[in-house]
């Protein structure tokens, strides 16, 4: 029941402060014009325009999401400590893995409000335009819900940032670092290692198991795999086996990724001295 | 005499600093007690392990016989209102929001926080935001805060820091009133002069060591700390009465009309028959008993000694 109390009080902080407004126009402007430019050649290869929004919008979700995630989160346990809000809140009768599930959860509410607003008016859009299948509308259906997943578990990265240090500053740096880690220097080290490997020792199951070790390339197979109507646009569909790994180990793996974090960062905050 | 919380032989270190050190204080059902120190004296920390936030690394904290950072902690924090050194609330929220809140976090219901907004002073402001609320007007909020569920334990950490001589008032006003219905009282201040017509008890507090507790007069009793006589005298008689009294009072200041002595509470008769003695060319005079400002200074100023680290 507290742990609702407090998962309540950063929504209504969220909404006060125009968190919620802000990403969830952010989010639907993005995915409106991808939806509504992006699949202007659709038209011509009578490709269906929901599928071809599901591999891009996957692609500026894996930027966008986890950079959102973390400036909803990194303030989250250290930002209270600054304002001396936090010895207060533990004066309650409340524990402290309800603080910090509490408030991942309310962040997490924050960013899927946002989430299917904005990206359900893109699809809302192309519905009313006609053609566009079911399959695709899955395949959507289930990116709203990996984006949402992809999120959480970036909300528990920065939650579990912000138990660590004992400043904002640092927090924020280190929520910098954890972006540019898993966004951008993880799939570029990981080609230079597999370029410079030649196949020798990392095989096919070596480089899945790498690419399972980071819950953005996690969103992006799912994504780009799981679904035969969007396979095909995203260049993954190929003479080969593109999906090595079904859809629900993905879905299992994103799960790991919202939860070992969490877990962790209750952990170190239950060992925080105050 | 009721003990509703205690510290048993407590120490706390933080590393190679030690915050507390062996310190035994009961709390006494109905009484206010001040816990007064310096900055760094271990006020805060005592506060820490009574709320359960912190566990001790020798000795027992009890509040009503439960461990506070033990199994029983969520009840025992739900019987305590705390309110915290320097606090910032959320500026974006309203008062009413904020109270409604922490109302739900303690269990309690929350029609009453207007009542409780009112009894501080600031039911006017309920329904604006924070950020517009003035210092005093903050602290009140986290004295309303602090009011929730009607605990009967009450820990106030430096309640009138950063305040104007008014909202000082208002909020011993309040202690006050808290204290005649019943409810148990900590402040914790380095403002000693201020609380001492408020407060039953006094701890006083240094380097993490407790120098002195007990009921005021007992205080009082305990330090021999002088008394401190003021005199007015006629122009050019400040030498002959000075030849007139005892050698043990001490004269610590003169001006050309004024003389003021400090005497040890033993010769105090002696010194004012020396000075009845002096007839008309003593015009006025003014006898201050030591306040708590006093006995404070001179247990600091003992155990400073004991460091090594006199002035």
């Amino acid at each position: 029941m507290r742990l609702f109390t407090v998962a309540a009080q950063e929504v209504r902080v969220g909404l006060r402060n125009r968190w919620v407004l802000a990403t969830t126009v952010l989010m639907a402007a993005l995915a409106l014009s991808l939806a509504l430019l992006g699949s202007a050649p659709t038209g011509v290869v009578k490709a269906d325009p929901l599928a071809v929004v599901v591999v891009s919008l996957a692609s500026l979700t894996i930027f966008l999401v986890p950079l959102i995630a973390l400036l909803l989160s990194f303030d989250s346990i250290v930002g209270e400590h600054e304002r001396g809000t936090l010895m207060l809140l533990l004066a309650y009768p409340v524990a402290r893995w309800q603080v910090v599930v509490g408030k991942g959860l309310g962040q997490v509410v924050i960013l899927g409000v946002a989430t299917v607003l904005g990206y359900g008016s893109a699809a809302a859009a192309l519905w009313l335009r006609g053609g566009v299948g079911t399959q695709a509308l899955q395949a959507f259906g289930g990116m709203v819900l990996t984006s949402v997943m992809l999120g959480a578990s970036f909300v528990a990265i920065g939650g579990l940032a912000s138990t660590l240090v004992r400043e904002r500053a640092t927090a924020a740096g280190l929520a910098v670092g954890v972006w540019l880690f898993f966004v951008l220097l993880y799939d570029t080290a990981l080609l230079g290692v597999l370029v410079a490997d030649q196949g020798r020792v990392l095989g096919k199951s070596e480089l899945d198991a790498l690419l399972l070790l980071n819950p953005t390339d996690v969103y992006r197979l799912f994504n780009m795999t799981a679904s035969e109507a969007v396979s095909v646009y995203s260049g993954m569909a190929g003479p080969g086996d593109p999906a090595a790994l079904p859809a629900p180990v993905f879905l299992a793996v994103l799960a790991a990724w919202v939860l070992v974090p969490l877990a962790l960062a209750v952990a170190v905050f239950r060992r925080r001295p105050l | 005499m009721t003990v509703v919380a205690e510290w048993r032989a407590v120490t706390k270190r933080y590393g190679a600093v030690t915050a507390l050190d062996h310190v035994s204080l009961p709390l006494v059902a109905g009484e206010a007690t001040a816990l007064v120190g310096h900055n760094g004296a271990g006020k805060t920390t005592l506060i820490k392990l009574l709320l359960g936030l912190i566990r001790p690394d020798a000795g027992t904290v009890r509040v009503r016989g439960t461990d506070p950072a033990g199994r029983g902690a969520a009840q025992v924090r739900r019987t305590i209102g705390f309110l915290p050194e320097s606090v910032a609330f959320h500026g974006a929220m309203t008062g009413h929001e904020l109270m409604a809140f922490y109302a739900r976090l303690k269990g309690a219901p929350s029609r009453l926080n207007a009542e409780l907004l009112e009894r501080v002073g600031i039911a006017h402001a309920a329904h604006r935001r924070l950020a517009t609320y003035s210092k005093g007007m903050r602290q009140r909020l986290g004295i309303a805060q602090a009011l929730i569920g009607e605990p009967q334990l009450l820990l106030f950490d430096e309640p009138t820091s950063g305040l104007d001589p008014a909202s000082r008032r208002d909020v011993y006003e309040m202690v006050d009133r808290l204290r005649s219905g019943g409810a148990t009282v900590l402040i914790s201040t380095h403002a000693l002069a201020e609380v001492q017509q408020r407060v039953d008890r006094a701890a006083i507090m240094h380097g993490g060591r407790l120098l002195a507790a007990g009921t005021l007069a007992e205080l009082r009793q305990g330090v021999a700390a002088e008394v401190r006589i003021r005199l007015q005298v006629r122009t050019c008689s400040i030498t002959t009465v000075l030849a007139l009294l005892p050698p043990q009072a001490r004269c610590i200041e003169r001006s050309g009309t004024q003389l003021t002595l400090l005497v040890a509470p033993e010769a105090k008769m002696a010194t004012l028959r020396a000075i009845a003695q002096a007839g008309e060319v003593v015009e006025d005079l003014d006898l201050a008993a030591p306040g708590l400002q006093e006995l404070y200074s001179h247990l600091v100023g003992a155990a400073q000694e004991e460091e090594g680290e006199a002035p």
